[in-house]
């Protein structure tokens, strides 16, 4: 059984999976899928109630959790979409332009 | 057991034998007698298989698509229009390597809207990545598809396999054949166990993923070497389906071939009338030959080469157009397939039959009488030519 973590760009074809099948579950998770961003959330810590609205709204899984408390993004999996800004009802995300939050 | 069937019948008939998980069934002449039949096997309990009717042939292969990926063994059936219909699907079932099994009834296509016979449906998919093999008459239609299964679904291969006859002529004949006893069937094709599948809790599977540019080439590498792999798991199961039922094959029939001069190549049900005319030939001391074309993916070039070494001249007749505007696609495989041998026939290409136009022996006699003026005078002429239709010049 060929698992995700061993396969990457530099793997032969012989070692590849028919049709690209993959095996296992929630392998996004370690694909880099933030490159293409053109605007990006920056998250204001000290404006944040907690109080989870941005988390579900999120279409990636770019905003982790951890002990009933919002993390910053993760931007690996953030396309920028700003949705989450959209729904967040205090001043604790904003947008800038560009792929990097500034 | 011998039975007297019609093409479609005789498929339909096969299919009741591999009792298939499911069908994606969807009615286009001239095919449509093959899940009509299939239905009575359902309504009848003969079969217990999943029969989803659809509403387009987009959704029959799309159908067994998933029904394989989730680890059921899928069959289809569909002519003309209808394959052209799934030609995305064609592709999609190809890489992502689930050796569904279709049965293609070849008809023309629009446009003019035609219903007979030609090849040009199943060449249009003749590089989606399918296995392709061509029958001449009733018991080939029904032979290939039982072979069929163990190519597509074994280990090496993991690719869709159509199974194509000629509409009508081969379809709708109704003619004597061999059937194989059921139970012989059933251990011949043995239970479809593949190795992942959706449906198998222990082990989580993505099917078709997007793939990115860095993978996208070494899948198709994958499918190419699988389809190259093909060519020796199609000779085996012929040999293992020659035990069963006593009738052998191989990747094309050479007929009377042993000191031919002049050769013709050609596909389908048309084998039958060039086999009467070489026949007719031969009496009168000609020394004509034919090679039936019987799987077309993959290309059998290798082997058609040494086949035709020692021809003088030989005629390639294409039953679809392919507007290459220089020859139909079995010239263009088998002119290509040559080009390696160091003396080479001359060559010609015909393109016939189209629409359901009818090719007699007497047709098939002047092919050869252009091929012995060809060899004699060393003057090859117009090297891409039709036959059959009319016209106000004079044509060979």
């Amino acid at each position: 059984m060929i698992h995700a973590k061993d396969i990457n760009e530099h793997t032969p074809w012989q070692d590849l999976t028919p049709g690209g099948e993959i095996y296992e579950p929630g392998t996004a998770r370690a694909f880099d899928t933030g490159t293409w961003r053109t605007h990006t959330p920056v998250f204001i810590v000290e404006a944040c109630k907690h109080c989870m609205l941005c988390v579900p709204f999120c279409p990636d899984s770019a905003i982790p959790v951890k002990d009933g408390k919002r993390l910053d993004f993760d931007y690996m999996h953030c396309k920028g979409c700003g949705i989450c800004v959209e729904v967040c009802p205090f001043p604790a995300i904003k947008m800038v332009s560009g792929g990097a939050a500034r | 057991m011998s039975n007297r069937l019609s093409g479609n019948e005789a498929v339909a008939y096969a299919m009741k034998q591999v009792n298939p998980d499911v069908m994606g069934a969807f009615p286009i002449t001239p095919s449509t007698e093959i899940p009509e039949y299939f239905a009575d096997y359902v309504a009848n309990g003969e079969v217990n298989t999943e029969y989803v009717a659809v509403e387009s042939e987009h959704s029959s292969m799309s159908v067994c698509i998933a029904a394989q990926a989730a680890g059921a063994r899928s069959v289809c059936a569909t002519s003309s229009c209808g394959l052209a219909l799934m030609y995305e699907l064609l592709y999609v079932a190809a890489s992502c390597r689930l050796p569904i099994t279709l049965a293609c009834v070849n008809r023309a296509l629009s446009g003019p809207i035609n219903i007979n016979n030609d090849h040009s449906d199943s060449m249009g998919a003749r590089d989606s990545g399918w296995i392709q093999i061509y029958a001449e008459n009733n018991q080939e239609a029904y032979d290939n598809f039982l072979m069929a299964l163990p190519i597509g679904e074994h280990l090496s291969v993991r690719l869709p396999v159509m199974t194509c006859m000629d509409g009508f002529i081969t379809s709708h004949a109704v003619e004597n054949i061999e059937l194989v006893e059921t139970e012989a069937v059933r251990k011949f094709i043995g239970e479809y166990c593949p190795e992942n599948y959706l449906l198998k809790k222990e082990n989580p599977l993505a099917v078709g993923p997007y793939d990115v540019s860095p993978y996208y080439m070494e899948h198709k590498v994958m499918e190419a070497e699988a389809m190259k792999a093909a060519k020796a798991r199609i000779l085996e199961v012929a040999a293992e389906f020659g035990k069963i039922s006593g009738r052998s094959y191989g990747l094309f029939e050479e007929y009377r071939m042993e000191d031919a001069q002049f050769a013709l190549v050609l596909i389908g049900s048309s084998a039958g009338t060039a086999k009467a005319a070489v026949d007719k030939l031969r009496d009168h001391g000609v020394k004509a030959g034919l090679i039936k074309i019987r799987v077309f993916r993959p290309f059998p070039g290798e082997e058609l080469a040494r086949a035709l070494a020692g021809v003088r001249a030989v005629a390639v007749m294409d039953k679809s157009e392919g507007f290459s505007g220089s020859g139909g696609p079995l010239f263009a495989e088998t002119r290509s397939a040559l080009y390696d041998l160091k003396e080479r026939p001359y060559l010609i290409n015909i393109v016939y039959g189209l629409g359901g136009r009818d090719v007699k022996t007497g047709d098939i006699e002047k092919v050869f009488a252009r091929l012995a003026d060809i060899a004699g005078t060393g003057e090859i002429g117009p090297v891409y030519t039709h036959m059959g239709h009319r016209s106000k010049e004079d044509i060979a």
